[in-house]
């Protein structure tokens, strides 16, 4: 296969796009294209301070280096969730994470969650007995919360994260499985900042997981290739591979799924948000915002292993 | 023969088939994988040859 800019042997394609691509041009096309949806979905610009959430992945250190090519002012977040499961999984994806960071001269705030809150997320999943022995929706909540809290209080414009289009598909496919209105109307590669929360954006969530993985290997991305043991088995991977199947079959199919979503929900195929879907009170412990009356979610489940 | 490993699994098909016929024969989708071999990556035409050691490097994660 040829490189459709230069003629060149093609190393990347797409068959999505009709689009195959030799390393250099690939390189290229890949910043280009995010460039390209920061506008579309007016993410945000030139003069706003971004922060990424870096997780050591592909995705997230990706982004951080396609968001730093061009030229925006953007710093890391890394998140110690403390898990160990006897693979160092935190501790590797935080050096790896720092290494990313100093080798570019870029700035790096690590928050760790044992030492802000005297528990990991596995303890704190433990002890507030939430996840039926997996600390996912804790470690959910966790990173929700110190993401906001560090965007809000260092003065960041815009918090970033490397979710792709597998990652919005695998979500899209379940919450319509199980039709969650509200969450499929939140569902979007921009959530406006509100009250005491912070824009959040996904600047990647145009391009396949493989992809991001073509970008890094080709980039040269030293980036964690062992999974948080805990995702092992989880639903998210079990969609991702139930949708490539259906890639593989009628390429295409994965990108039409979440555009044709995105458009018919502009097109009002969802009763926009009411006022009461607004309605969010400061939690009196940590300020963020909250749904209910009391403690947000964070602020509950570190109560209880205290 | 033709080596493949994806993660700790070793696979061996036959010299002469594409990477696409190599991995349906092996039954690992290629949307799931990126091929490289001698550290250049590889597309799903390439015809592998005897020898040849590929690495399948897994792309999904997510918890
Ligand atoms: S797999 Fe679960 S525990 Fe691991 S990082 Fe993801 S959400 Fe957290
Ligand atoms: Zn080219
Ligand atoms: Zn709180």
């Amino acid at each position: 296969m040829k490189c459709k800019t230069c003629g060149g042997k093609a190393t990347v394609n797409m068959r999505q796009h009709k689009l195959a691509l030799c390393s250099t041009h690939y390189l290229g096309w890949v910043p280009e294209q995010t460039a390209r949806f920061i506008k579309k979905y007016w993410m945000f610009g030139p003069d706003e301070r971004v922060l990424v959430a870096v997780s050591g992945g592909k995705d997230s250190l990706s982004l951080w280096d396609i968001l730093h090519r061009l030229g925006y002012q953007v710093d890391g977040l890394y998140l110690g969730l403390g898990i160990d499961e006897g693979i160092g999984y935190s501790d590797e994806s935080h050096r790896l994470s720092a290494k990313f960071a100093s080798e570019r001269g870029l700035k790096l705030h690590v928050v760790d969650i044992e030492k802000e809150y005297g528990a990991s997320i596995p303890m704190l999943a433990e002890k507030s007995r939430r996840g039926h022995g997996r600390p996912c929706s804790v470690c959910g909540v966790a990173k929700r919360h110190e993401m906001n809290r560090i965007a809000r209080d260092m003065g960041y414009d815009v918090l970033a994260t490397g979710h792709n289009l597998d990652d919005e598909v695998a979500v899209l496919f379940a919450n319509t499985l199980a039709w969650s209105a509200d969450l499929l109307r939140r569902q979007e590669p921009v959530l406006r900042e509100s009250d005491g929360l912070a824009r959040k954006v996904k600047p990647l969530c145009r391009f396949y997981e493989k992809e991001m993985a073509a970008y890094a290997l080709l980039r040269g991305i030293e980036y964690i290739y062992e999974e948080c043991p805990f995702s092992v088995g989880s639903t998210s991977i079990y969609y991702k591979e139930l949708l490539n199947r259906l890639e593989n079959e009628r390429p295409g199919a994965k990108l039409a799924f979440y555009v044709k979503f995105l458009e018919a929900k502009k097109n009002g195929l969802f009763t926009p948000p009411t006022e009461k879907d607004f309605i969010l009170t400061a939690c009196p412990k940590c300020g963020q915002p909250t749904s209910g009356d009391g403690l947000c979610s964070f602020c509950k489940i570190v109560g209880k292993a205290g | 023969m033709v080596k493949l490993t994806l993660r700790n699994q070793q696979y061996e098909v036959k010299p002469g088939m594409t990477l696409l016929s190599s991995l349906e024969k092996i039954g690992v989708l290629p949307e799931s994988v990126i091929a490289v071999r001698n550290g250049e990556m590889i597309l799903e035409d390439e015809i592998l040859k005897d020898g040849d050691e590929v690495k399948l490097v897994a792309v999904i994660s997510g918890g």
